[in-house]
Order: structure tokens, then C-alpha cells, then sequence
């Protein structure tokens, strides 16, 4: 593994049940970079984003983080684990009960033994880096959605993590907050020299900051280039995908019967 | 021939529904076990941070005080009114002090204090716990390497175990002095017969601390319910409404059948 590479997934392998979900995924994200991962909803991008939280096991192949296998940790391995880790859920889960201030000051409480007047320091610093010193003392049912979102988002940066991972964090944005947001992972990820891993189906916005692209399609990767490469291809699912086109290889009918048979049409009316 | 067929297919799959629940019972059973040895196991965590179970004492109990005062008035005071009906006739109205006193003690107090602490207290907690998991938040504490358990259901679990003894002895209390003022104060019994034959009547170790065992396993009880439902509700609208509606019956229930179990015990052959 190279020194550079962060995180390393090779033939990852899940299932819930009897139901596989992921096939033969492998990707590695290099320090430093934002990497998106796409795909239509329900292909599985939330479950991977799990199992690189350590949250879900494979049911074979290898998640590693820094050099650590996430798939083969204890419980205190975990701990550790995702104190490096920010996790920004798709709609920020703020602790409701907690004002602004608090809930950036969660993870630096629970965590560290620092003196009340440093960790005010450090949130006001957070919420400073987003842009919300300003609603330090609201609460979060006060809060727009995109401004729910940079609370999380500074949430999830308070330990300084070196890896963090975005699930759908444009989702139900107006424009403005949604290239607010881009630009604010694209900066932070540059100023705090972390790693972030960003899941979307935001085509546009996504394509404008990120270093490389995943395509997940039927639970395997269709695809995987940089934005200029992504741009050009010739892959027909790509191209679906980035031009929002309604045909090609991903159907708008879910599989079923055929259509003469389920409205009874045809001659073979029994 | 036909028929025949049909009854032994309504038999089977009869049988097979049954079957079905008592295996998702015990299932459901089990799991509940789990979960409350793990909330016992963890509780240390719990109450190594004490602030946040006082926190809690205040969010079940002191939200449930003004209840539990004014249901606790009425009751004294129809015992009041009741107990003098029936004594006068037997010509032992001075009675009246003991018969009050004992009913609260030993049996209303407990009961109806652990009733209306289901409802009013007891929901909130199912309807609490079920939301924060519903938004994500209680995933967002354990992907920062916080348990849930011990962050959020701990507390809760303590304040209402704590709680509810004290709402029940508070019950009892404002229980006689509404007997008291209907007995003495409005129909005119004798105020030192009423006092003094209580007092002689009413043994500390048979009957207040039957009365304060029964509010504490009953406070067990219902905080044991409450926080499983919560935590165990589907993660939607309809999910928590529901494990809310489950907290109050299932509660209400138990509380009433341990009530048997118990009195059967302390208050037989004497
Ligand atoms: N806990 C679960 N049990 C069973 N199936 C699940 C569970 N969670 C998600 N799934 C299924 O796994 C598939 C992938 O889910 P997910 O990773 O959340 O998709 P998305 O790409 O939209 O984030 C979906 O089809 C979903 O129905
Ligand atoms: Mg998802």
C-alpha cells in the first residue's frame, strides 16, 4: 500500500441477509483528496459508507483505514477508529436537546479532558470555519436545513479527524447552500489535510470538487476516473448518469412482467 | 371432500400463525433481556456522570409532579367521602384516619402513581429515545464512538427508577391530607381520633416500606418498558406513535399484575 493511500478497499463483499448488496468493490482514496461515490438510490452507497465506519462487518474482503483492517476490530479498535473519523449523516442529526455551541462541543467533552474555556475556543473555531459563530447559541430546530447541515458538518470536524465521510450532504439544499456546502468540504478538506468521502448523486456539484468519481451500479463499480476523464467517457451508464439522460442501460420500469400480460392484453386471454 | 381440505388448510395455517408469534415473542422477549442487562452493565458510565441523570430525575419526574399532586388530592378526598359513608354505619367514623391512610400506603399510592407515571412520564421517554433514533441521532453518538446506552438510555432509565418511589410517597401524602380535609375539615370528624389512630395503625416496616418496594419495582418496571420501546421502535412516524401507544398499555399491565404478585406477598395472613 502506498504511503499516500488513506483507504484501502479491496473485494468488498456485503450482504443483508440473503440479499447481496455490494460485489467485488475495490477503491482507494488517497490523502488529501475528495472522493465521490454515485450511484442511483438504494445501490448500496450508505451501506459502504458503514463498513467504512466499521458500523457493518464485510462478509468478506478488507476495509483498511491508515493501515488499520476496520473489518477485523474489537471494540476499543472502533473507538479508536472513529475518533479519527467525522461522520455527517443526510440530514446532520443534530442532538435536538443540545443547542448549537453544545452539539460541536459534544465529541470535544466526550473525548478529551480540556478546560471549559479551550473547548469554547475550539467550537467557536469550528463553527468560525463554517461560517455559524454567529448562531453558537441557537437551537437546532431554529436552523434552516443548510445550516443544520454546516452545524453537522462542523460536528463531525471537532477532533480534527483525518477521515470524513459525507452521506448525501447537497440533498434538499437550495442552490446557494448547496455550492456553500461543495466549496466548504472542497476548502476544509484542503485546509485540515483530511480525506473526504463524499456520496451523492449531485452530478454538477459534485464534478466541480471533487479528485476522483465512483459510479456504483447493481452493487459493483460501473466506473471510476477523475471529473475530466468522467466527462469524456464513452461508458454508456456514465453518460446516463452525468446528462440525467431517462434511457440506457438503467431502466425507468422496475423489472416485472410483461406489459401484454399484466394488462391483460395480447390474444391469449385465458 | 373439498370442505375437508379447506378446514385442515385453515387449521395448518392457523397453526403455523400462532406458532409464528410465540417465536417473535420470545424473540422480542429475549432481546428486551439483553438490552436491559446491557443498560444494567453500563449503568456505571451513567452514573459516572451524574449531572446528566439529574437531568433526567427532572425531565420524568418533576414534569410529572403537578399530576401526581392534584390525581393524589382527589383520590384522598373521594376516599374521604367514600370511607366516611361506609364507617358511619358501623359507627366508627374515627376509623376514618386509618382506612384513608392505609388504602393510599400500601395500595393507591403506589398504583395510581405508577399509572399516571406511565402516561405522562413514560411516553415521553419511549417518544424521546424513539426520536433520536428515528433522526439519526443515536447513530451519530455511536459512530463518535459514544454508547448510546449509557450516554442516553442510562439516564433515563435512572431518573425514572429514582423518580418514582418519591412521586409515589408524594402521592400518598397529599393523599391523606385531601382525606383529612374532607373527613375532618369539611364533615367534622374528630381531628386527634383521625391523626392518632392512623398513626397507631399504620406500621412503618409492614406497610410504608411495602408501599416504597412496590414504587420502586414498579419504577423499574415502567423505565425498563419505556426505554426498550423507544429504543427499539421502528425509525419512522408511525414507528414511534406506535411504541409510545405500547409503553402506556404494556406499563399499565405490568403495574397492575405485578401489583397482584406483590400485594399477594407482603400483605397475606396477618
Ligand atoms: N438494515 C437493512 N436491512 C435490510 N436491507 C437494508 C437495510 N438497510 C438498507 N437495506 C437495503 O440495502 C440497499 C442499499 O441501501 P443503502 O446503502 O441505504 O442505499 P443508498 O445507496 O440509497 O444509500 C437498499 O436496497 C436497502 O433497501
Ligand atoms: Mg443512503
Amino acid at each position: 500500500m502506498a504511503a499516500d493511500t488513506l483507504v484501502d478497499i479491496r473485494n468488498l463483499e456485503f450482504a443483508y441477509g440473503a440479499r447481496q448488496i455490494l460485489t467485488g468493490i475495490s477503491m482507494t482514496m488517497k490523502r488529501g483528496q475528495v472522493v465521490a461515490i454515485m450511484g442511483g438510490s438504494g445501490c448500496g452507497k450508505t451501506t459502504l459508507l458503514k463498513l467504512i465506519s466499521g458500523t457493518l462487518r464485510p462478509s468478506s474482503g478488507e476495509v483498511v483505514v491508515n493501515g488499520e483492517a476496520v473489518h477485523l476490530m474489537d471494540t476499543d479498535g472502533l473507538a479508536r477508529h472513529r475518533r479519527k473519523l467525522g461522520v455527517l449523516f443526510q440530514f446532520g442529526a443534530l442532538f435536538t436537546d443540545l443547542s448549537v455551541f453544545d452539539n460541536v462541543a459534544f465529541p470535544l467533552r466526550e473525548h478529551t479532558d480540556l478546560p471549559e474555556e479551550l473547548i469554547r475556543d475550539l467550537v467557536l473555531l469550528k463553527l468560525h470555519s463554517v461560517g455559524l459563530r454567529g448562531a453558537h447559541a441557537l437551537m437546532p430546530h431554529q436552523l434552516s436545513g443548510g445550516m443544520a447541515r454546516r452545524v453537522a458538518l462542523a460536528r463531525s470536524i471537532a477532533l480534527d479527524p483525518a477521515l470524513v465521510l459525507f452521506d448525501e450532504p447537497f440533498t434538499g439544499l437550495d442552490p446557494i447552500s448547496l455550492t456553500v456546502t461543495g466549496n466548504l468540504i472542497r476548502r476544509l478538506t484542503d485546509t485540515l489535510g483530511m480525506t473526504s468521502v463524499v456520496v451523492t448523486h449531485d452530478v454538477a456539484e459534485s464534478l466541480k470538487i471533487v479528485d476522483e468519481v465512483y459510479f456504483i451500479a447493481d452493487g459493483r463499480i460501473a466506473a471510476h476516473g477523475t471529473p475530466a476523464e468522467v466527462r469524456d467517457t464513452r461508458d454508456a451508464f456514465v453518460h446516463q448518469f452525468i446528462y440525467g439522460e431517462e434511457d440506457g442501460p438503467m431502466r425507468f420500469h422496475f423489472p416485472g412482467g410483461s406489459m401484454d400480460a399484466d394488462f391483460g392484453l395480447g390474444g391469449a386471454r385465458a | 371432500m373439498v370442505w375437508g381440505a379447506r378446514v385442515l388448510k385453515a387449521l395448518a395455517s392457523g397453526f403455523s400463525h400462532i406458532g409464528r408469534s410465540v417465536v417473535e415473542g420470545t424473540w422480542r422477549l429475549g432481546y428486551a433481556s439483553r438490552f436491559l442487562a446491557l443498560v444494567l452493565l453500563r449503568s456505571g458510565l451513567s452514573f459516572g456522570r451524574f449531572s446528566l441523570v439529574v437531568r433526567k430525575v427532572y425531565f420524568s419526574g418533576v414534569q410529572s409532579l403537578i399530576i401526581i399532586l392534584v390525581s393524589g388530592l382527589f383520590v384522598g378526598m373521594v376516599l374521604g367521602l367514600q370511607g366516611y359513608e361506609t364507617l358511619v354505619r358501623y359507627g366508627s367514623a374515627e376509623a376514618l384516619g386509618t382506612l384513608v391512610a392505609l388504602s393510599l400506603v400500601r395500595e393507591l399510592g403506589p398504583v395510581v402513581a405508577a399509572l399516571l407515571f406511565a402516561s405522562r412520564a413514560g411516553s415521553a421517554i419511549t417518544a424521546e429515545i424513539g426520536l433520536m433514533k428515528a433522526t439519526e441521532q443515536l447513530s451519530a453518538m455511536e459512530v463518535m464512538a459514544v454508547d448510546p446506552i449509557a450516554r442516553v438510555v442510562g439516564p433515563h432509565f435512572w431518573g425514572a427508577v429514582i423518580s418514582m418511589p418519591l412521586l409515589a410517597a408524594m402521592f400518598s401524602a397529599i393523599g391523606v391530607f385531601g382525606g383529612y380535609l374532607i373527613g375532618v375539615v369539611l364533615i367534622g370528624v374528630d381531628d386527634g381520633a383521625f391523626w392518632s389512630q392512623m398513626q397507631a395503625a399504620v406500621d412503618f416496616r409492614h406497610d410504608v416500606m411495602n408501599g416504597i418496594i412496590k414504587s420502586a419495582v414498579f419504577g423499574f418496571a415502567v423505565a425498563a418498558i419505556a426505554t426498550f420501546e423507544g429504543y427499539d421502535a421502528p425509525p419512522t412516524a408511525e414507528g414511534v406513535s406506535g411504541a409510545t401507544t405500547r409503553t402506556v398499555v404494556t406499563s399499565a399491565l405490568a403495574i397492575l399484575a405485578l401489583d397482584f404478585v406483590l400485594t399477594s406477598f407482603m400483605f397475606t395472613g396477618q
